[in-house]
Parts: C-alpha cells; structure tokens; sequence
C-alpha cells in the first residue's frame, strides 16, 4: 500500500457537527453535543478506509455529515475538485449517484410497500444512469452481482432473511454506479454466518469495480478483516489513524490499546493482558478539557488535564493524538 | 471447575413449542443439559436457535399462549420446576434462580429509585426490614462497583448509563445470593470496553457466591472467555456440547465447525472468510431428518432420513452428527461395495 502515490477521491478538512441541545431556561447559554469536532482525513481511491470506536464517538455522525444527511456546522468535504458542503440541491443530487450508503437496518431502509424491482428502478430513475428499455437488464445483472434470483425483482422486502434483505440494500446502492459507499454498521445486525456471507460480498465489489469504502463499525474483528486504514474515534475526535497493520500491530494510543485488549476473542487458550478501562464514557455535550479521554486513562498525567493533544506523525502514516508519544 | 456433587439445574428432554396462526413453531425442541455449582454454562446459537426461549423456559416466563412447555423436566436441586404452582415459582424467581436480560432498561421500573428496586426484592425473599433492605442493597451497588452508591440507589434508571444499568440489574438479581444466575446476552448492548468490565464482574462475583451460571450468546468471544462448558443450538437442537478448550480446539458438529470458521480474527489476517451457504430452515417446517443437513458439505442419503442422537464420543464431548455414529461407517462402506 503506497498511499502517498494514489489518488485522493475525498478529503474531509475540519469537519464539525454541534447538535444543539433544549435548554428550559431562555437565558442560559445553548448547549450543544459536540457529535463531530474537528476531523479530517483523506480517502484514497478503491481503499476501505474503516471508522471505529464506541457508542456516541462520532463515527456515524461523520459518515451522515459527509453525504450531507445531516447539515455540518463547518468545515470542508472535496470530493473532485469541489467542496461538497457549498454544492445546491441539484448539483448535490446529482453528486449522490457518485457517492452511496448502506445502513444497519437493511428492514427500515427498504420501503416496505415496493417490491425490489420498484426499490432498485426508482434508483436508477432518479440518477438516470440506465435508458428505461435496458433496465430489466440491468436490473437482473445487478442480482446476479448479490446473489439473489431473479425472482426476487417482484417480491417483497418482508419475504426475505435478514442477510437478503442485506443484499438488496447492496444492489440498491450499486443501481446507480457509486464510486464511494460508505457503510454504516453494515453488518453488525447480522449473525455471524451471514456477516461473513456479506464481508465477502463487499469485498468481492470492491474488486470488481474499483469502489472505494468508509466502514463505519464498532466491531474491531470485522474491521480488521475489510480495512486497509483504520480511524479511531474517542467522543467527536479522532485519536489514532494508520495503515491496517501498523495499526494492530503496534497501536499507541492507550485508548486504541483498551479498545483492542477488550474484544472477547473466540480463543480460551489465548492469554492476555487485558487493560480494562474503569468508568464510563463522558457525556460528549460537556466533554473533559484536555485530552477528552484522560477521565478513563490509565496513563494520565497533569498535562493531559488541560492540554489538547494534536494529532502527530509517529510512524509511516501512522497518526496518534496523545502527549504520550 | 467440575464439580462431582449433583448439579443443582438438571434440564431433560426439554420442549417449548409456540402455536400460532402459521401452525407450531418447535423453538426448543427436546434440549438436555446440566449445571453445577460455580460452574458457567455457554448456551450459543445464531438468532432464532432456541436460546433465549430455553432460558425462559427454565423460570417459566415464556408467554402463553402462544408458548408452551410440550415436554420434559427441568429440575431445580430434584424439584421440577414445570410442575411447580405459580406460588411456588414465585418463591424460586429472582431468589433462588436470577436472570439478567440484554437491555436493562426494558426490565427496571422506570419510575421507582433503583435502590429501591432492589430492596423490594430482599423484603419479599428474605423477609428482611424496610431498613436493612435499603442498607443490603447500598451494599449490592457497592458490590457490583457503582461510585457513591448511596447517591445513585435514590436516582432513577434513566439517570444511569447503559454499563450502570447493567450493573444495577446484576445487584438486583445477585441481591438474594441465588444459586443460578441466568444471563441472557448480558453484554449484547453495550460497547466493548463496558462489556469487558461486566464480564469480569460476573466473573469476581461468581467466584464469590459460588453460583452456577448459564451465559446465553450469540458470541463465541464472550464463551471462549467465560464459561467451562458450551452447548451449541442449531433450529431447537443442541447440535454440540463439550467442555469450551475443546469446542474451540477440536470441533466436531460442521455447524460448530462453520461457525468457528466465519469469524473474522483479530489477531490474523484472512483474504476471504468461509461462510456456511443457505439458510436456518424456519421453525415451523423443520425437516424430518438432520437439520442442518441442506447446509452441510457432508451430506449423505442418511442424514435427510432421520434426525441424528446428541451420542457422547470417547472423549465426553457430545455431538448430534450422522458421522460420529457407528451407522455412517457402515453407510461408507456400503458405498465401497457398490
């Protein structure tokens, strides 16, 4: 992997999302959920860049702002040449052909009263990728690419599994010839004979059409297995970016450390030392000062109470947020 | 931690079966397994396995209609539990047998202080005093590691975080010291750092009480790490039961097998995982012989005509599987002769 020589398709600079929150008094100062605080990265051309971290780390709430799901409050998106974030309505709709998404609940996604030929033609309808005499065609072959009959086109999402309803949120996303999907916990609803089904799938697309992926997942298993980068987030901020293996091999931030040491792993004989972190998260509407993560920190000093850690170059590529290293 | 005094939850030939308007569903279909004394259960099983009905089987909360148990005995230190009068049960639950559920928020009263949640079940079980309760049960959130206890018992389940909540229901069910805990995806819920605390809380407070567990999942991590036997569901079947090293080590069952297999690991890189192809067949047309059989790279004429036993093998490990009996060496060599 030589990602300095390949192509940036996205590039995320700055980027903030402050939820405000209801206040009862009309003199108090708003609040507002940090969800998103100051994050940037690059992705680079048929990657799987992946996104992980905790309930509430904004990990989901980055991959909505990017496709404009939800509004940012600031920063920038480039995606070829422009800045997503200042597009209109109409150049930003015709951006979504470019740029897909596949969510959790493949169930509540999927209108319940189309049939999957209805759901996968209305795509295709409003990018108008496909002249209207070619798409049964097209819409046959894109079964074929998910592994689902073609008798399928005239049923109901309720008539199939939770992995085949998977599927279709798949071949939704590839009707309009995406160049970016951006996986939200795409597997983390399924069981795992299934997941593995789905991983394989993804990965199988990727390679046949070049598609670059942002998967967002908490599972550091899965993660592991589909990703060439991976992010980690800790409450809106990212706190160690690097290549795959670096990043499992050697991690430096001492949450990524407790992150990884937690995951029950299906091996009794495996003996490790585990860093078991004490408390819980912090709210993210009032987050510590400092490093946001030294309330948990095993390895907290006086400097990380008041001083924000930036995120650094330690290795090839490899980036922490920590007064540690 | 086998222990050779009798096992004080012994569960036989057990059937829960559902009736509904699409016919009968057989969610658990004739299951056999025992637990001793400071011993951890693991009962796994991908979704719609018969798992979770088991456990409610065993305190009889399954709703009925449409749930009913068809079959079997499920006996509690030589009592059986399915002939038991609600007076009777209601004495076991929540004293002698606790149950912990995956979210804490369904099964706290969200409206009452959770200390007192807590103290209401030691005033009824063991008959102590408004006081005491509220004394016993600072104590209990203290024990299950819940800073300034004495704060947080007057405070509402809302005001605590889900790894809190969590916590609460393992005092509220330990509260009484019973004698089997039953945990239904205790961790599923939340995030992993939070889940590797209360895992190791079961743990330490296990070792304490010295109480039987059953630790219901669908996540082989969370087995390999905490208990010392496993059984492995497949369509209301236990299709494999053996002490964990050896499930993980050797499995023997192909599901067990496949199972294992499509994880992703964490520690080593793979190009592509194996996948088990095909579907759970649905509860209500289950197939006359072997279940898992239309998903099996073994699949032989036998196997589609009757149902294989759960047969213990030479090394105590227990497996439903047409290949660990003495008619598929015959089958093989029938094969040979024509």
């Amino acid at each position: 992997m030589q990602a300095q020589t390949r192509k940036v398709i996205l590039q995320v600079d700055h980027l903030k999302q402050y939820f405000p929150v209801k206040t009862n008094s009309l003199f108090k100062p708003k609040n507002y959920v940090k969800a998103v605080d100051d994050v940037s990265f690059k992705l680079y051309e048929g990657e799987t860049l992946s996104i992980v971290g905790e309930s509430g780390c904004g990990k989901s709430t980055t991959g909505r702002a990017i496709l404009r799901l939800d509004e940012p409050t600031s920063g920038k998106v480039h995606y070829s040449g422009k800045n997503i974030l200042e597009l209109n309505k109409r150049d930003m709709r015709k951006l979504r052909g470019d740029l897909q998404v596949i969510f959790q609940d493949p169930f509540a996604s999927l209108n319940p009263r189309q049939t999957v030929k209805q759901i996968l033609n209305e795509a295709m309808a409003i990018q108008e990728v496909v002249p209207k005499k070619e798409r049964l065609e097209r819409l046959l072959e894109l079964l074929s690419y998910v592994g689902l009959p073609p008798e399928s086109l005239s049923r109901y999402p309720h008539e199939f599994s939770g992995g085949q309803r998977q599927r279709i949120g798949i071949a939704r996303a590839l009707a309009v010839d995406p160049r970016l999907i951006i996986c939200d916990e795409a597997v983390s609803a399924l069981d795992v004979s299934i997941q593995a089904q789905i991983l394989n799938l993804l990965k199988k697309l990727q390679r046949q059409f070049g598609l670059t992926f942002l998967f967002i997942s908490h599972d550091l298993s899965v993660v592991r297995h589909i990703s060439d980068r991976v992010m980690v987030m800790y409450l809106g901020k990212v706190v160690e970016i690097a290549e795959k293996k670096s990043l499992f091999d050697q991690s430096f931030h001492p949450y990524t450390q407790a992150l990884l040491s937690s995951i029950p792993v299906p091996n009794p004989k495996l003996n490790r030392d585990r860093v078991i972190l004490k408390g819980d998260i912090p709210s993210p509407i009032d987050p510590p000062k400092g490093c946001r993560f030294h309330t948990r920190c095993p390895f907290v000093m006086d400097r990380c109470k008041t001083e924000e850690p930036e995120l650094r170059e330690v290795k090839a590529n490899h980036f922490v947020s920590c007064h540690l290293v | 931690m086998y222990d050779s005094d009798k096992p004080v939850l012994e569960v036989k030939g057990l059937k829960t079966h559902l009736t509904t308007k699409n016919g009968v569903s057989k969610a658990v279909d004739g299951i056999d397994f025992s637990l001793h004394k400071g011993e951890t259960l693991g009962i796994v099983g991908e979704s719609g396995c018969g798992k979770s009905m088991t456990s409610l089987s065993i305190l009889r909360l399954i709703p009925s209609p449409p749930g009913k148990i068809v079959d079997g005995s499920i006996l509690f230190k030589g009592k059986n539990i399915v002939e038991m009068s609600e007076d009777q049960l209601r004495k076991i639950r929540g004293n002698e047998i606790s149950m912990i559920f995956q979210e804490p928020m369904t099964s706290l009263n969200p409206v009452i202080p959770v200390g007192e949640q807590i103290a209401e079940a030691l005033r009824l079980h063991q008959k102590l005093g408004k006081k005491d309760a509220w004394q016993n049960s600072i104590e209990m959130l203290k024990l299950v590691g819940i800073p300034s206890p004495e704060k947080r018992a007057k405070q509402e389940p809302f005001q605590l975080s889900g790894g809190m909540r969590q916590r609460v229901m393992i005092a509220m069910a330990l509260a009484c010291r019973p004698e089997v805990l039953i945990a239904d995806e205790p961790t599923t819920a939340l995030d992993v750092t939070i889940q590797a605390q209360i895992l190791e809380l079961i743990k330490k407070l296990q070792a304490k009480i010295g109480m039987g567990v059953i630790m219901i999942t669908h996540d082989l991590g969370v087995v390999a790490e905490t208990c010392d036997k496993v059984a492995v569901m497949y369509a209301g079947n236990i299709v494999e039961h053996a002490p964990t090293e050896q499930l993980f080590s050797d499995p023997k069952h192909p599901y067990t097998k496949g199972l294992l297999n499509s994880l992703p690991r964490i520690y080593e890189d793979q190009d592509e995982l194996a996948t088990i192809e095909g579907n759970v067949p649905s509860p209500y047309h289950l197939p006359e012989g072997c279940r898992f059989a239309s998903r099996c790279a073994h699949r032989e004429a036998i196997c589609d005509r009757k149902l294989p036993e759960l047969i213990e093998q030479s090394d105590g490990v227990k497996v439903r599987c047409w290949m660990y009996t003495d008619q598929w060496a015959l089958h093989e060599e029938k094969e040979e002769v024509l």
